[in-house]
């Protein structure tokens, strides 16, 4: 991706996130799992609305919802409430959708939350809710040309949060970094399986200097965010370098074309009617309560990078990268519990592999290598049975064949040649074809190196480099003496 | 015992006699089943009639008597329910169009508990559309008519549930009172109905009208057994996130009575009240004093009353505009043939046709009371003055044990009087709304005649002291007899 000019612009992100470990919907008992599922099996009367029929809070969305705040720093209202968001349209099948709001008497969910990013840059959360995650409209084709619109109220009722961001990022990059921090609290957690398809959505709102603000809606992964700003970006950037005005307007992330599609102009002031819901009694999450859930948090990916640095004596930063997800984290302490070098195993998982996986577009799930691949490639190259650039090679054939490093390392004969009677001979050689440079290197020690390069040249770097360095040094003094 | 007098019989002495074998429920159903046919051409207050499962059902339950086992606290015997309570398998139609067709899938808790204790659906009850009105003529399935003169209507909207008890057409109903649904017609039609205590009894089952005021109600015609069907149906459900466990799970009529005093508001006697009714209230009171009996009264006033109204019409509306919304012709609801419309002027088409006059009405009136620049206005300001009221009864129950006022502010008038003057019709909640809007329970009983039409005083407790509002009502009931055969169908 390019790096672009990103002077004056303001980014502000809306992610809603489905709480997808619960077992139950939001308001009822339907379950939560409803991939997969044929269309309207995954319903029961209170998701579908039918007339009559109640909403009862799921009170582990509660607890769920508390552990996202508390983990992103917000603090929690004592009095949590529920309102309505009236509006027609048919993937609610209420033609209401009950959520939290901020005004007439209501509280979010939770306030005044924030990231730190890398840099010590603070990115404040103003708001998070708690809400149903509404109906699946799909069509025949695409939306213009299809007759009919299909629903399937199978999602409907699942938990989703909402977290709204103050406009403080200036850059896609820092949106993105943030979200790498956000999704793998969330991991952390437990509370949401992002790879799940769906189970995060999120809108962004972009504004440049001179320019009116430009809602992006509708990306569908934390991944194609940075994408569709950076489209978004050089959209107005050009836009503007023409002369013509930025307006406000909502537009689409087509993730299809990779382009920015205007929706509507200047967004009607719609209006929601938003009053509280008395279905459902408000509730207290008394102090007791939060420090309950407090105590029952797992460690977060900050917490973790600091006991990494402390623990295994990894860099900061190299810590920092494996805690970005959590997947790799847990990868990374298994896989310790198999070396004596956590440093040597953290810079393979967190260097090379990530290059690997970057440059090839896979995940660390897809290779289906165990710890003990890198356990075992860390233990060879810090016991020096094999030198960090011969293992290089051993490394790429481990994650393209899945075979264990030793067997790859032996099979390649990639093991450090320390056998100085090998050496010797090998030496023998070089001075003998290269006189020149061994005049050299009796005049400038220097100059040694040469010769050292020839031996790992002809040994493709298998040669203990101790070792050659030893052996050649006494032979050029051996050489000085005998003159 | 001739068939149609066992009908006569207070429904918990008829209870015991079913338990007793004197009369079998089969019996006691047929002869209610007649007693509809009968009058059913006068009076319309069923939509829905379940005849056979009924029968089939009072003859297991006689079977399960004969057998000895466990016969539950409604002993066979019939009870209608308004229809806008579900019951599995059958239409709740709300009286509306919209819902003509709407079978349900499930049964509301409150059919569910009457099942459970042997009480036997007999039949769905007309009501206003959408429990929206006072007078049981704004259906779609045309009027019901006052039992007990078919001149006048039965009062609303809960019309059909208390025509049919008080015509004998029903031992027991379950009607629904958002803002007075229960009591009007317990008043106008001659028999005893009570609002609950807000959360006493689950909502579960019952198509939303205005959720912050309504609950479920019994009606009987006499106390005892209206207290009997409250405690079969009250009580904690996990499936209604405001029902309550406060409830006593026995509710024990004592005996002997407690010195009570009874706090009378002088403004449910002012404005708006007719002459007959305040008169015949007062009378009430004056007799029950001179009665020696434990009651004693004071007049007050509680000067929040007056904005009850306003604020009950604004908070309903704004919640009906809401709760109302889902019936739009996709899932549920009347649809206009034309399918090839966009969304917005399909469900307008269909709400147009679907919903009565009145219900558009009251929908269109809560937008605007929730719109961007209204709400403060009206919205927040009528929850305000809900708040303003409800601290004022807590109040005046730190001085009373109950407070006492008439159920409605009229007698009942003749059909079709008042359909085109709405606002007149609104104006008879007047008695019932404050009950409503602080949540407090409300118990209607006959206490005379004015004019040859039947009077209701209303009785009001602190939450859930029900018991209180039987223990009086039982005393209003012994010493204010009211000869239930100068009614046209109220009386075998
Ligand atoms: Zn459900």
């Amino acid at each position: 991706m390019h790096e672009q000019d990103t002077e004056g612009v303001k980014i502000g992100l809306e992610v809603h996130c489905q709480l997808t470990s619960l077992a139950t919907k939001l308001f009822c008992s339907s379950p939560s799992d409803y991939r997969g599922k044929p269309p309207n099996t995954n319903i029961c009367p209170v998701c579908i609305g039918t007339p009559g029929s109640l909403p009862v809070l799921n009170r582990k969305a509660v607890t769920h919802a508390a552990m996202i705040a508390l983990a992103l720093n917000f603090k929690i209202p004592e009095r949590m409430l529920f309102f309505r968001k009236n509006y027609f349209y048919p993937d609610m099948a209420k033609n209401f959708q009950i959520t939290q709001y901020d005004r007439a008497g209501g509280v979010p969910f939770a306030t005044d939350g924030h990231i730190t990013l890398d840099s010590g840059k603070r990115i404040r959360i103003g708001r998070m809710q708690l809400e149903e995650d509404p109906a699946k409209l799909s069509y025949d084709g695409t939306i213009e040309s299809s007759t009919q619109t299909f629903v399937d109220y199978n999602r409907a009722g699942i938990t989703l949060v909402e977290i709204v961001t103050d406009p403080d990022f200036e850059s896609p990059r820092e949106a993105r970094e943030f979200l790498n921090k956000l999704s793998s609290i969330l991991e952390h957690l437990s509370v949401s399986d992002l790879n799940l398809e769906g189970s995060v959505r999120c809108d962004a709102n972009i504004s440049m200097a001179g320019g009116r603000r430009v809602e992006v809606k509708n990306i569908s992964s934390f991944k194609e965010v940075e994408r569709a700003l950076n489209f978004e970006i050089t959209r107005q950037r050009s836009l503007t370098s023409k002369g013509i005005k930025v307006m406000q307007e909502t537009r689409h992330w087509d993730e299809i074309r990779r382009i920015t599609i205007s929706l509507r102009l200047k967004e009607e002031e719609q209006d929601y009617r938003y009053f509280p819901e008395a279905d459902l009694v408000p509730v207290t999450l008394t102090k007791q309560f939060v420090q309950d859930v407090k105590k029952g948090m797992p460690e977060m990916p900050e917490e973790r990078a600091k006991r990494f640095q402390k623990d295994y004596h990894l860099s900061g930063e190299t810590a920092q990268i494996l805690v970005r997800e959590k997947a790799l984290a847990d990868f990374f302490e298994e896989a310790a519990k198999h070396s004596k070098d956590a440093r040597q195993l953290g810079s393979w998982l967190a260097v090379d592999l990530q290059a690997y996986l970057n440059e090839y577009g896979k995940s660390l799930e897809e290779l289906k290598l165990t710890p003990k691949h890198f356990a075992e490639m860390a233990n060879m190259v810090s016991s020096g049975e094999v030198s960090r650039g011969a293992a290089k090679t051993a490394f790429v054939e481990m994650l393209k064949t899945g075979r264990m490093p030793r067997s790859i390392s032996e099979e390649k004969g990639l093991k450090v040649i320390s056998d100085t009677g090998f050496v010797e001979s090998l030496i023998d050689k070089i001075f003998s074809e290269n006189p020149q440079a061994v005049q050299d290197a009796l005049k400038d020690p220097k100059a040694v190196n040469f010769l050292l390069g020839q031996i790992m040249r002809a040994t493709k770097g298998r040669v203990d480099p101790a070792v050659a360095n030893r052996l050649v040094r006494e032979r050029l003094a051996a050489a000085k003496g005998s003159k | 015992m001739a068939k149609q007098r066992i009908l006569e019989l207070p429904v918990w002495e008829a209870a015991d006699k079913i338990r007793g074998q004197e009369i079998t429920s089969e019996e006691y159903v047929a002869a209610t089943l007649k007693r509809i046919r009968e009058v059913e051409p006068d009076v319309h207050a069923y939509i829905t009639l379940i005849e056979e499962p009924a029968l089939t059902q009072a003859q297991a339950i006689d079977k399960k008597i004969r057998r000895g086992g466990d016969l539950g606290r409604l002993a066979g015997l019939p009870v209608a329910i308004k229809d806008n309570i579900c019951v599995r398998g059958f239409t709740t139609t709300c009286a509306s169009k919209m819902l003509e067709n709407f079978v349900t899938p499930y049964d509301a808790t409150v059919v569910e508990r009457i099942l459970g204790e042997d009480g036997v659906i007999i039949g769905k009850t007309n009501l206003d559309e959408f429990a929206m009105g006072t007078s049981t003529e704004y259906s779609y399935f045309g009027p019901t008519k006052n039992p007990w003169d078919t001149s006048k209507v039965p009062g609303g909207s809960s019309g059909g549930s208390a025509a049919a008890v008080s015509a004998l057409e029903a031992a027991f109903a379950l009607g629904s009172d958002t803002g007075g649904s229960v009591r009007s017609p317990a008043s106008f039609c001659c028999i005893v109905g009570l609002k609950p205590t807000y959360g006493a009894v689950s909502r579960y089952g019952l198509v939303s009208y205005a959720n912050s005021l309504e609950q479920i109600g019994p009606f009987a015609r006499d106390v005892r057994s209206c207290a009997l069907l409250t405690s079969v149906i009250a009580g904690y459900d996990a499936r209604d996130s405001t029902s309550s466990d406060k409830f006593p799970a026995d509710l024990v009529l004592k005996r002997s009575l407690p010195k009570l005093t009874i706090g009378v508001p002088r403004e449910f006697f002012e404005e708006g009240v007719q002459e007959g009714v305040s008169k015949t209230v007062r009378d009430a009171i004056s007799r029950l004093e001179k009665a020696g009996v434990k009651l004693s009264f004071e007049e007050i006033s509680l000067p929040m009353l007056k904005y009850a109204l306003p604020a009950y019409y604004i908070i309903a509306m704004s919640e009906a505009s809401s709760n109302l919304a889902r019936y739009d012709g996709i899932r549920y609801g009347y649809r206009v043939p034309d399918r090839t419309l966009d969304w917005g002027t399909v469900f307008s088409k269909d709400r147009g046709v679907g919903f009565g006059a009145e219900v558009r009405r009251r929908i269109m009136l809560g937008t605007y009371a929730l719109s961007a620049g209204y709400f403060d206005q009206y919205y927040l300001k009528a929850q305000k003055i809900r708040t303003l009221l409800r601290r004022e009864f807590d109040g005046a129950f730190k001085r009373f044990d109950l407070l006492l006022a008439p159920s409605m502010p009229i007698l009942p008038f003749g059909l079709g009087e008042k359909m085109e003057d709405p606002l007149q019709l609104y104006m008879c909640d007047i008695e019932t709304v404050p009950a409503n809007l602080t949540g407090i329970p409300s118990l209607s009983v006959p206490c005379g005649v004015s004019e040859g039409l039947p009077v209701g005083m209303q009785l009001m407790a602190p939450p859930f002291r029900e018991d209180l509002l039987f223990q009086a009502g039982r005393l209003v009931e012994d010493l204010l007899p009211v000869d239930r055969s100068a009614g046209e169908f109220t009386h075998a």
